[in-house]
């Protein structure tokens, strides 16, 4: 090898190890910030117990209603995109299988409307709410939220059954399968750990989204019974504790984000786990 | 009929073959022939992949497809289960008569059609399921759903293609567990357990090993008895060792057909001449 590409190769191998380990060091500072300040407010009792009067000045209790509201929405609105966003995916790859056209132009959309900042999906979902009449409430966070999420689920169902060889569809079709029969029994099947993978991290943009659900999830001290009560959740604990000019509360918003973030570092790895148990029958 | 006659005067080995021999002989094919291509054309917007192709594939024999790479072998197999339909770009018209029924015509039973003909292609694709839930799959597409007659269609055709064995220990187990050799030939199972008449195997042995594909070679012998087999392979070797009738494509065309001896050792064309030496 001459000199040139020796350097050549070294410049490339310096930069990409760069690039890469940066990225893992602004996780780990981004982690231990956040773990420095929140750590020392951090209790049983934040976690365990409802907010008490006057909490977010200074008052005593936890963000029970909040850990609990994040999960009822997140949850709600994960299970409404993934009705929607599944059979959307299946659809674009096998309904439309011969429609490349058609297939690229529905992947545009869903391109776009990923990149749409989620405090529009807020405002969107705020507008719509006045126009049915609904109040802030936990139904109406979870449509806003489901919306924010089903382009980012049915693009990521939809990279997982592009991977799908397209000589398994055939395979299925050779032994009597229809389209339907091909979707639900061999490409369901074929791409579940990518599903569940990419169902976690939609759950995960979900519970940490604030802007989307600002206008339209309300803010309470309870835990709803009911879809049209108001929900509290994590993302706007953490901004209304971090806007108090109170220290010791301005602390309990480290903490909070402290629990979100545990929530979504256990959530990308269960991803990663349940990911690699259910791919033992794919073919690669 | 005289295109008929003309279609197999290639295979003829003799030249004393009188007219009306010629004649009756092609008459026999067309009796016991399983599939009749007539006027098969598979275009694309760039240019013609089948051109015109008109074949009669006889009954329990089998029938290689050989040419060079690009030639339009693959896209021939796949005409004939109609998996061309996947491909939007491909604009296919002619005919493809089976058992006297034509495939090509719109409001076929697509699903009872391709359960006609068992698929194996270059790679082993099974489904992502047990050893067992793969052959018993086509048959619950069937709608049998006794587990008796499932377990027995699993074991029958698994001990046909000589992997009972080597699996009834671990049935549960993921198909994905197989080593390459194996999973073809739980392909070929899954395939023969929804009873075709027709084997379509498309390069099935070109990711195996040699004795794994001495083994599915073994195999089509054994099962042209009761199956017509169409062999896509560019091994020379392997054209001779299994085929009973040859047909050359190139460039989308049929360029020669007949009988292996005829066309592998006397070519008439100067393309298959080129293409056996440089096989060679």
């Amino acid at each position: 090898m001459n000199r040139w590409k020796i350097i050549e190769e070294w410049f490339f191998k310096i930069i990409s190890f760069i690039a890469a380990y940066s990225v893992v060091l602004i996780l780990l500072y981004l982690l231990i910030v956040v773990f420095n300040k929140g750590i020392g407010a951090l209790s049983w009792e934040i976690v365990f117990s409802m907010p008490k009067g006057g909490y977010y000045f200074g008052g005593g209790g936890g963000i029970l209603n909040a850990i609990v509201g994040s999960f009822y929405l997140s949850l709600g609105a994960t299970v409404l995109a993934v009705i929607i966003g599944l059979p959307a995916a299946l659809f674009i790859n096998v309904q439309l299988i011969r429609l490349k056209r058609t297939q690229n132009t529905i992947r545009f959309f869903l391109d776009a409307l990923w990149g749409i900042p989620s405090i529009v999906y807020g405002a969107f979902g705020f507008a719509v709410m006045l126009f049915l009449g609904l109040n802030a409430s936990l139904l109406a966070g979870i449509i806003t939220v489901a919306l924010l999420i089903t382009p980012i689920l049915v693009r990521a169902f939809d990279e997982v059954l592009k991977t799908i060889p397209v000589e398994l569809q055939e395979a299925s079709y050779s032994l009597g399968s229809t389209r339907t029969e091909t979707a639900l029994k061999v490409l369901f099947k074929q791409g579940f750990a990518g599903f569940i993978t990419a169902l976690l991290l939609a759950f995960g943009r979900g519970i940490g989204d604030a802007a989307s659900v600002l206008f339209t999830a309300g803010f309470t001290d309870n835990i709803p019974v009911t879809l049209d009560e108001p929900v509290a959740t994590l993302p706007l604990s953490i901004f209304f504790q971090l806007s108090s000019p109170i220290e010791e509360v301005r602390q309990r918003a480290y903490a909070a984000a402290v629990i979100l973030t545990v929530i979504i570092l256990i959530i990308s790895v269960s991803a990663r786990l349940l990911s690699k148990r259910y791919s033992k029958n794919i073919i690669k | 009929m005289k295109q008929m006659a003309f279609t197999y005067q290639s295979g003829l080995s003799s030249e004393s073959v009188t007219l009306q021999n010629k004649i009756e002989m092609a008459e026999e094919i067309k009796d016991t022939s399983v599939i009749s291509i007539k006027n098969l054309n598979v275009k694309t917007k760039d240019g013609d992949i089948l051109k015109n192709i008109n074949l009669q594939i006889p009954k329990n024999k089998i029938i290689v497809l050989l040419g060079p790479s690009g030639c339009g072998k693959t896209t021939l197999l796949k005409s004939l289960n109609r998996l061309t339909d996947l491909h939007k770009e491909l604009k296919v018209s002619g005919q493809i008569i089976i058992d006297g029924q034509d495939i090509m015509k719109a409001g076929q039973n697509l699903s009872a059609m391709r359960q006609r003909m068992g698929l194996l292609s270059q790679r082993p694709f099974p489904l992502p399921a047990s050893i067992y839930k793969n052959v018993a799959y086509g048959l619950k597409l069937k709608g049998i759903r006794s587990k008796k007659l499932i377990a027995h269609s699993v074991e029958t055709n698994l001990k046909r293609v000589g992997l009972w064995n080597e699996v009834k220990d671990r049935l549960k187990s993921p198909a994905t567990s197989l080593s390459i050799g194996q999973q073809q030939r739980l392909c070929l199972a899954r395939g023969l357990a929804v009873k075709p008449t027709i084997i379509l195997a498309d390069e099935p042995t070109s990711a195996l090993d040699p004795i794994s594909t001495k083994i599915i070679e073994n195999l089509f012998k054994d099962l042209k008895q009761h199956y017509t087999i169409i062999l896509v392979t560019h091994v020379l070797r392997q054209a001779l060792r299994l085929a009973d009738h040859v047909v050359f494509m190139y460039y989308g065309e049929i360029i020669e057909q007949g009988h292996p001896d005829d066309i592998l050792k006397n070519p008439k064309t100067a393309i298959l001449k080129k293409y056996l030496v440089d096989g060679n």
